[in-house]
């Protein structure tokens, strides 16, 4: 398939995530730490909300454990999705301390669970944009 | 906190029917909404002089309602940028206006056509900006699939079971075939709920809302006026807006939020509570905002009328029932009536505390509770007779 042919919706990278996702697209999870509070920021921004300085851009672990899960089963819109459920979208809790967001590959829906480690995977999705999923991992 | 209390009051109610396919254009539902309130009130529409809504691109301008109406002064004419969390907002907001002297007779409402036209459960713009750049790639998209998200951490905190969602679900469905304007008045039974076909796992299609065309519309004036008009005045007690820390870039992104299995209500209820001088128990009857089943929880737990964690064996064996200890959602709610956005429940409210509620009526209701909201920030108000 084409990229011209991918037909879900792709972020529009911004000033403020281009970093994100140009690290998303070298393979590698780019986030923000704030050197004031120590704290990792996801989704980015200018200002750090503790300190209101502007955080600093390094790479992460991309390990983490679920912290909540959603199975979709009902595509909207559908004909975009009616081929891809059931599909897992989870807020994953990396090690570095903040809550990210993406897709859960390689385990079935009724084996999911609470808190179970997991690893990012670079899901590629056209040239210019990859998108962040995870696999579960030995704890 | 809110310091108005019993200073105003909701003097008209009006409202559309309820439907999928109104068939009409949503100003003219406003019109009609609002225009039912002004005269239930004994008011005219020269006596209005505020008209307050709020939308997400989905519904008429106040302007564009005042316009048809007629209205020559429509000197306090403002439309937040607001989803679910508004309904209890623009309400607030009109005793505040007045208060200050920007109007006399505010006249709030809610239109949308949520079925036939813009869905609030459909999609999004393919091409994802902001935070949605975070979510919607992923195929996280709906309003059902983010509050799922809510629900499972919950679940997973305290045990939480589809079994209290069920139980929601039906009390509400019960209430709604005592409601001739409610949209879905056949029984549900528990075996219903369960077969319900599941739509965003751990979602089935009876813990999420129905989408509907229609508007309701609220006037609000000073107390005294409110004595002097047609209707028995429903005051407003108190009131609280807001939530707690990172309430996110818009209405779906919570994924800064402290803990999601409780949701704003926990950090206004001590305003709400406070602005008005009574506590929970001191609730006759609650209209809760139910987008989904499993916001009723978080409400009643982030309101103190149980703890965190609690909101599941709560509600079980009746007492949300109407015959119960609490009855919540006595017209149906967003689940069984219909979805106006959380201004059905206020029209709910009223009704109950003038005793005019037909079938429906509580005895003896004298103070009422009304939530709008179910995510990071949301409204409530307490009212009474």
């Amino acid at each position: 398939m084409s990229d011209t042919a991918y037909a879900k919706p792709l972020p529009v990278p911004d000033p403020e995530s281009t970093p994100f996702w140009d690290g998303m697209r070298e393979g590698r999870l780019m986030l923000q730490r704030c050197a004031s509070t120590g704290e990792h920021l996801f989704p980015p921004v200018t200002f750090c909300p503790g300190s209101l300085e502007r955080p600093e851009w390094v790479e992460v672990s991309g390990k983490g454990k679920v912290f909540s899960w959603i199975v979709v089963r009902h595509p909207v819109p559908r004909d975009i999705y009616a081929d891809e459920v059931p599909y897992i979208v989870a807020l994953v809790t990396l090690d570095e301390g903040c809550r990210m967001t993406g897709n859960i590959l390689g385990v079935a829906p009724e084996d999911m669970r609470a808190d179970m480690p997991v690893q990012i995977v670079f899901n590629r999705a056209t040239a210019e944009i990859t998108l962040p999923a995870f696999r579960p991992v030995e704890g | 906190m809110y310091k108005l209390r019993d200073k105003y009051a909701i003097a008209g109610i009006g409202n559309t029917e309820y439907s999928k396919f109104s068939g009409r254009t949503v100003r003219s539902l406003a019109t009609e909404a609002c225009l039912k309130a002004i005269e239930d009130a004994g008011l005219t529409v020269g006596d209005i002089d505020g008209i307050v809504s709020f939308n997400f691109n989905d519904s008429a301008p106040a302007i564009g309602v005042a316009t048809e109406m007629g209205i020559v002064n429509a000197g306090y004419a403002v439309d937040y940028a607001a989803g679910g969390n508004g309904a209890n907002l623009i309400t607030l907001a009109a005793t505040a206006a007045i208060e200050a002297g920007l109007a006399k007779n505010v006249v709030c409402f809610r239109a949308m056509n949520g079925r036939s036209g813009f869905r609030l459960g459909g999609g999004r713009d393919m091409s994802a900006y902001g935070v949605t750049q975070y979510t919607a790639p992923l195929g996280w998209i709906t309003y059902p699939q983010a509050m799922a998200m809510w629900a499972r951490r919950h679940m997973i905190d305290y045990g939480t079971t589809e079994e209290h969602w069920a139980e929601i679900a039906t009390t509400f469905r019960a209430n709604a075939l005592l409601n001739e304007r409610a949209m879905q008045r056949t029984p549900m039974t528990k075996d219903d709920y369960f077969n319900s076909r599941m739509i965003v796992d751990p979602f089935r299609m009876y813990d999420i809302c129905l989408e509907s065309d229609g508007a309701c519309a609220v006037v609000i004036t000073s107390a005294e006026h409110a004595r002097d008009l047609r209707q028995k005045p429903v005051y407003i007690m108190g009131g609280a807006y807001g939530g707690g820390p990172s309430q996110g870039d818009d209405l779906f992104d919570a994924i800064r939020w402290p803990s999601h299995s409780h949701n704003c209500f926990k950090y206004l209820a001590d305003d709400l509570w406070g602005s008005a001088g009574i506590g929970p128990k001191d609730v006759d009857v609650a209209e809760i905002y139910d987008c989904f089943t499993y916001s009723v929880l978080m409400a009643l737990e982030g309101l103190g009328f149980c703890k965190e964690g609690e909101g599941g064996p709560f509600v079980m064996g009746g007492r949300i029932a109407r015959d119960g200890e609490l009855p919540v959602n006595t017209h149906g709610g967003l689940l069984s009536e219909a979805y106006i956005h959380g201004f059905n429940h206020v029209i709910e409210a009223v009704e109950q505390l003038r005793g005019t509620a037909g079938e429906r009526q509580i005895d003896g209701a004298e103070i009422a509770l009304t939530t709008a909201g179910a995510m990071t920030c949301g409204s409530a108000m307490i009212l009474r007779n």
